[in-house]
C-alpha cells in the first residue's frame, strides 16, 4: 500500500533533479533543511530518525542532496523524507515536507 | 455649560460625541462605519450620533449622566471622510474607551457596536466597516484553540493548501450513506470531508449514528493511506448542553474536529472554542448566514469585522470566500478578509478595505475555508488568489466527478500538488495555469477527465462587496 | 543571484552541427566576463603575473564552454587552485573576483564564498573533526570554499591530530563534487610547498597555482594613493615625498605585509592629522580637513630605528 504522506505524494516520485528544484526553492526562503528516516511511518509523523543535524545557510542544493543519497545508501528500505523548517516569529514550524525514498515493497 | 445640561434635545455633536480634534489611544477601540445619512443631516452630526447610540447617548439629555465620568465613557467620532464617487455616503471614524467592553466578550463587543444604533432613523443605511482591536483588548480573548501552524502540526501536513468536500446532497442521506461517501472521498485522496450547515439531528438522520458511521469511514480510509483524515462533525444543537453532549462524544469515538455554525450565536461559538482547546479538537465554524447582513455594500456588517470577531473568539477554520466559486467574493475584498484571518500583523490598505492597522500580538491565524462552486480546472486560479494556507472543499467537483467520488478526490489532490511542485519551481501559475493542469492530466486519469467534464465552469457576475478604492493602471 | 548568469550548457542538449560556427565575442559578451576582469584591472594595484592568468583562465573556460556546445566537452574542468604570496598582497580579494568569474561563466551556481581556517575544519576530539569538514563544505557547495594558511592542516609531528582526517574528506569532496564547489588554497609559498610534498593527492587536485608577488615600492605608494583618494584625504607634495620614504624603510622591516600595512600606516596618520587639528584650533577650510602634512607621518617608529 503506498502511503501518502508528504506534500507530493499524489505524483510520481520526484527525481533528483525535481528535488533539487524544490530545495533551491526552500534555500531561497531561508528554510533550514533536514532529513529523516523510519521503518514505521504511522500518521502521526511526529518522530522520525533524524539523519544529521539540520542544515542551515546553505546556498545550494547541492550539499543537502548529497546528504540524501548518502542516507539512502545507508537505509534503502526505509521511508525517508526531506522537510523545510521556517523559523519566522508566526510560524517556527514545517514549511514543506516530502518522501524521497520508499521500501522497495509498501 | 449651563445649556448643555438643560432638559430637553441637542444635536450630537454638541454633546461631544464629534471631537475631531481628538487623538484615538493606544487602549481605544476604534470603528470605521459607512454612513448614509437621511437628507438634511450633516454628516458630522451622522457620525457623532452613530458614536453616541452605540455608547452612552440617548434621544434627549438626561441629569443622570452628570453622576458618571461622562467623558471617558463617550464614543468619540474624530474623523469624518466622503466616499469617493459618491455623494451620499461617508466613512466615519469612531473611538470607543476600553472601559466600555467586557474583557473577553464578543457577545458584549458586538452588543455595544451594533446592538442600538442600526436602525437609527436619522440614517438611511449604516455599515460597520472595520474595527481596530488594541493589543489590550485581544489579549483578553483565548484566541484560536489551535491555529494554523498547530493544525498543520496536528494533521502532519506541510506545504500545500488542504483539500475537503461537503458531503452532498446536502440533505436525506442516510447515516449509512452519508459514511460511504466520507470513505470514499477520504481514501481518494482529500483531506477532510464535511457536514453541511443544516446537517444537525434530523428525522432521516440522527446525529449520534452520523457520527458513527462518518468515524468508521475516517479510520479506515486513515488506515488505509498512512495520513491523518478527518470529518467535521456538525455538533450544532438547539442548547449548549445538546451541543456539549454531541461534542464530547464526537471526541469520544476520536474524531479530531467538530465544527459548528454561526447561527448557534457568538457565546456559544465562545464556549465551544474554550471546549476545543480543553480537549484537543479542531473547531470549524461555518458562517452561516452571514451573507444576510455582510453581503450589500450600504447596510449591515462587513464579513472582515465578524472575521476578526471569531478569530478572537477562537475557532479554528472559518469560511472566507473562494472568488472565483459561485458566491459572492471580490478579489481584493477577499484578500483583505484572508489577511485579516492569517496574519500577525495586517497594515491599513483601502485597496483591500482595510482601514486600520490590526496587530494581533501573536494571536494564532484562523485557517481560512475556500468553498462553494470550485473544481480543480481552477486550481491555479485558486493557489494563486488565496495562497498556501487555506483549505479548498470541492463538493460538487468531488462528487460530481464521472469515475466515482474516490477519483474525483484524487483529481484534485493530483491537480493541488502539481500546482504547487510547479509554482515551488519558479513557473508563473497564473498564466502557464492550464499547461500546469493538462501535462499532470497524462499520468492522471482522473484528473483528465475531471478537467473535460468542468473545464469551463465559472460563476462571473459583478460583485455587490466592492472596495472603494482602485488602483490606477500606470 | 540569479539575474546575471547564463545558463550552463544543458548536459542534454543537442551538440551543434559539425559545420555550425559560433561567435566567440558574443559569447564572451553574453557572459559579461569583462566587468570583471576590468574590475580586478582596476581594484588591484600590480599583480600583473596574476592578472595575466586569471585572463588565460577566462579564456579556456569561454573556449570550453563554446566546445561543450558542439558535444567536444567530456570531463568538466577542475577548477580547485593555490594562491601563494605573503599577506597583503592581494589572495582573498582575487579568490572573491574568481568566485564571481567562475559564476558568471557558468561553472558554479551561486558564486559565494566559504571562507575557513583549519579552526573551522578541525575538531579537538575523536568523531568531531568529519562532521564539522563536511558542515562547512556543504555550506560551501554552489560556490567557492577559501582555505587560508591550508598547511596548518598538516600536522606531521603529532600523528593523532585530526587534521589528516580532514583533508581525507576535501580529497573527497574535491573529486567527487567538481561540479558542485571550488576549493582555493592560500598561503606562503614554502610552506605550501612543504604541505604539497606531504600530501600529493592534494598536489595533484589543484589544477591552477597562482603566485602573488610583493608590491614594488612605486605599487605600494599607488595602492597609498587609491586608499587615500576612497577615503576622501590627499597628502601634500612634502608628505607624499615622506610617506615614501616611510614606505621604502618598512618595506624592509620584519612583519611587512603589503597592503595591509599600508591601511595601518594610513590609520595611524589620520589620528595623527586629528590630534594636530585638534591641538592647533582655530578656524579649519575642507582642504585643511583632508591634508596630511609630513607631521602625521615623521612621528614613527620607523624613523627612528
Amino acid at each position: 500500500m503506498r502511503i501518502t504522506q508528504g506534500t507530493f505524494s499524489y505524483l510520481p516520485d520526484l527525481t533528483d533533479d525535481e528535488i533539487a528544484r524544490q530545495l533551491r526553492y526552500a534555500i531561497g526562503n531561508g528554510w533550514a533543511i533536514s532529513v529523516e528516516s523510519t521503518a514505521d511511518p504511522r500518521p502521526q509523523g511526529n518522530l522520525w530518525d533524524m539523519w544529521g543535524l539540520p542544515m542551515f545557510d546553505h546556498r545550494d542544493p547541492a550539499g543537502a542532496l548529497h546528504e540524501i543519497n548518502e542516507c539512502r545508501a545507508a537505509y534503502p528500505d526505509r521511508y525517508i523524507r526531506v522537510s523545510a523548517y521556517d523559523s519566522r516569529h508566526g510560524r517556527q514550524t514545517t514549511a514543506l515536507s516530502f518522501l524521497v525514498n520508499r521500501p522497495r515493497s509498501e | 455649560m449651563a445649556q448643555r445640561w438643560s432638559a430637553g434635545v441637542l444635536q450630537y455633536a454638541e454633546m461631544g460625541y464629534w471631537q475631531p480634534d481628538y487623538e484615538p489611544r493606544p487602549t481605544d477601540v476604534l470603528a470605521a462605519f459607512r454612513v448614509t445619512p437621511q437628507y438634511g443631516v450633516p454628516p458630522e452630526e451622522a457620525g457623532a450620533a452613530v458614536a453616541g447610540e452605540s455608547s452612552t447617548a440617548t434621544w434627549t439629555v438626561v441629569w443622570t449622566d452628570r453622576l458618571t465620568a461622562y467623558d471617558h465613557y463617550q464614543g468619540k467620532c474624530y474623523r469624518i471622510d466622503p466616499v469617493p464617487n459618491n455623494t451620499e455616503q461617508y466613512i466615519a471614524y469612531i473611538a470607543y474607551g476600553l472601559d466600555l467592553f467586557e474583557e473577553g466578550s464578543i457577545a458584549n463587543m458586538s452588543s455595544s457596536i451594533i446592538g442600538n444604533v442600526f436602525g437609527f432613523k436619522a440614517l438611511k443605511a449604516l455599515r460597520l466597516e472595520d474595527m481596530r482591536i488594541p493589543p489590550h483588548y485581544t489579549k483578553t480573548f483565548q484566541g484560536p484553540a489551535h491555529g494554523i501552524v498547530m493544525e498543520r502540526e496536528y494533521l502532519n501536513k506541510y506545504g500545500r493548501p488542504l483539500l475537503g468536500a461537503t458531503v452532498k446532497p446536502k440533505l436525506g442521506l442516510s447515516a449509512r450513506n452519508y459514511g460511504r461517501v466520507v470513505y470514499e472521498a477520504l481514501r481518494g485522496g482529500l483531506d477532510f470531508t464535511k457536514d453541511d450547515e443544516n446537517i444537525n439531528s434530523q428525522p432521516f438522520m440522527r446525529w449520534r449514528d452520523r457520527f458513527v458511521h462518518c468515524m468508521e469511514a475516517v479510520n479506515k480510509a486513515q488506515d488505509e493511506t498512512g495520513e491523518i483524515k478527518g470529518h467535521y462533525l456538525n455538533v450544532t444543537a438547539p442548547t449548549m448542553e445538546d451541543m456539549y453532549e454531541r461534542a464530547d462524544f464526537a471526541k469520544e469515538i476520536g474524531s479530531i474536529i467538530v465544527m459548528i455554525d454561526l447561527t448557534v450565536g457568538y457565546t456559544a461559538i465562545q464556549s465551544m472554542a474554550k471546549w476545543a482547546r480543553r480537549n484537543g479538537v479542531l473547531l470549524h465554524l461555518h458562517r452561516a448566514g452571514h451573507s444576510t447582513y455582510t453581503r450589500q455594500k450600504s447596510h449591515g456588517v462587513s464579513f472582515r469585522v465578524i472575521a476578526k470577531w471569531m478569530r478572537l473568539a477562537g475557532v479554528d477554520h472559518i469560511h472566507a470566500g473562494t472568488v472565483v466559486g459561485k458566491l459572492e467574493g471580490d478579489p481584493l475584498t477577499v484578500s483583505g478578509f484572508y489577511e485579516t484571518l492569517r496574519c500577525d500583523k495586517a497594515d491599513p490598505d483601502p485597496i483591500r478595505g482595510l482601514y486600520f492597522e490590526q496587530d494581533w500580538v501573536s494571536t494564532p491565524g484562523v485557517m481560512p475555508v475556500a468553498s462553494g462552486g470550485i473544481h480543480a480546472g481552477q486550481m491555479h486560479q485558486l493557489l494563486d488568489h488565496l495562497g498556501e494556507d487555506v483549505i479548498l472543499q470541492f463538493g460538487g467537483g468531488t462528487i460530481g466527478h464521472p469515475l466515482g467520488i474516490a477519483a474525483g478526490a484524487t483529481a484534485n489532490r493530483v491537480a493541488l500538488e502539481a500546482m504547487v511542485k510547479a509554482r515551488n519551481e519558479g513557473r508563473d501559475i497564473a498564466t502557464e495555469g492550464p499547461d500546469i493542469l493538462r501535462a499532470a492530466a497524462k499520468r492522471s486519469r482522473e484528473l483528465d477527465m475531471a478537467l473535460s467534464t468542468w473545464g469551463d465552469v465559472t460563476f462571473t457576475y459583478d460583485s455587490t462587496d466592492t472596495p472603494d478604492l482602485m488602483v490606477t493602471p500606470s | 543571484m540569479n539575474g546575471t548568469r547564463p545558463a550552463p550548457v544543458p548536459a542534454d542538449a543537442e551538440p551543434l552541427p559539425d559545420d555550425a560556427s559560433v561567435d566567440l565575442s558574443s559569447e564572451r559578451k553574453r557572459a559579461a566576463v569583462d566587468e570583471i576582469l576590468d574590475s580586478l584591472d582596476r581594484e588591484l594595484v600590480g599583480l600583473v603575473p596574476v592578472k595575466t592568468r586569471i585572463r588565460e583562465i577566462a579564456a579556456l573556460l569561454l573556449v570550453d564552454r563554446v566546445r561543450a556546445r558542439f558535444g567536444l566537452a567530456a570531463q568538466p574542468p577542475s577548477l580547485h587552485m593555490c594562491f601563494t604570496g605573503n599577506p597583503g598582497t592581494g589572495k582573498t580579494t582575487v579568490a572573491l573576483r574568481m568566485a564571481e568569474l567562475l559564476h558568471r561563466l557558468g561553472y558554479l551556481r551561486s558564486g559565494h564564498v566559504v571562507s575557513v581556517t583549519r579552526d573551522d575544519l578541525v575538531g579537538q576530539y575523536v568523531g568531531h573533526t568529519a562532521p564539522k569538514t563536511k558542515d562547512v563544505l556543504k555550506r560551501a557547495m554552489g560556490g567557492v570554499l577559501f582555505i587560508d594558511e591550508a598547511y596548518y592542516l598538516y600536522r606531521a609531528e603529532n600523528e593523532r591530530d585530526y587534521g589528516a582526517e580532514s583533508i581525507e574528506i576535501l580529497l573527497q569532496y574535491m573529486e567527487n563534487h567538481r561540479d558542485d564547489l571550488v576549493v582555493i588554497l592560500a598561503g606562503y609559498a614554502d610552506r605550501m610547498e612543504t604541505f604539497f610534498a606531504s600530501n600529493p593527492g592534494m598536489s595533484s587536485r589543484i589544477a591552477h597555482h597562482l603566485e602573488f608577488p610583493d608590491y614594488t615600492l612605486d605599487e605600494l605608494a599607488e595602492i597609498g594613493d587609491l586608499m587615500l583618494a576612497s577615503q576622501r584625504y590627499r597628502l601634500s607634495e612634502e608628505a607624499a615625498a615622506v610617506f615614501r620614504d616611510y614606505l621604502a624603510r618598512r618595506m624592509t622591516q620584519p612583519r611587512f605585509a603589503n597592503a595591509r600595512s599600508v591601511r595601518n600606516a594610513l590609520e595611524r596618520a589620520r589620528l595623527r592629522h586629528a590630534n594636530r587639528l585638534v591641538a592647533a584650533s582655530g578656524t579649519l577650510g575642507k582642504d585643511d580637513l583632508m591634508r596630511l602634512e609630513p607631521a602625521d607621518f615623521l612621528s614613527s617608529r620607523v624613523f627612528s630605528d
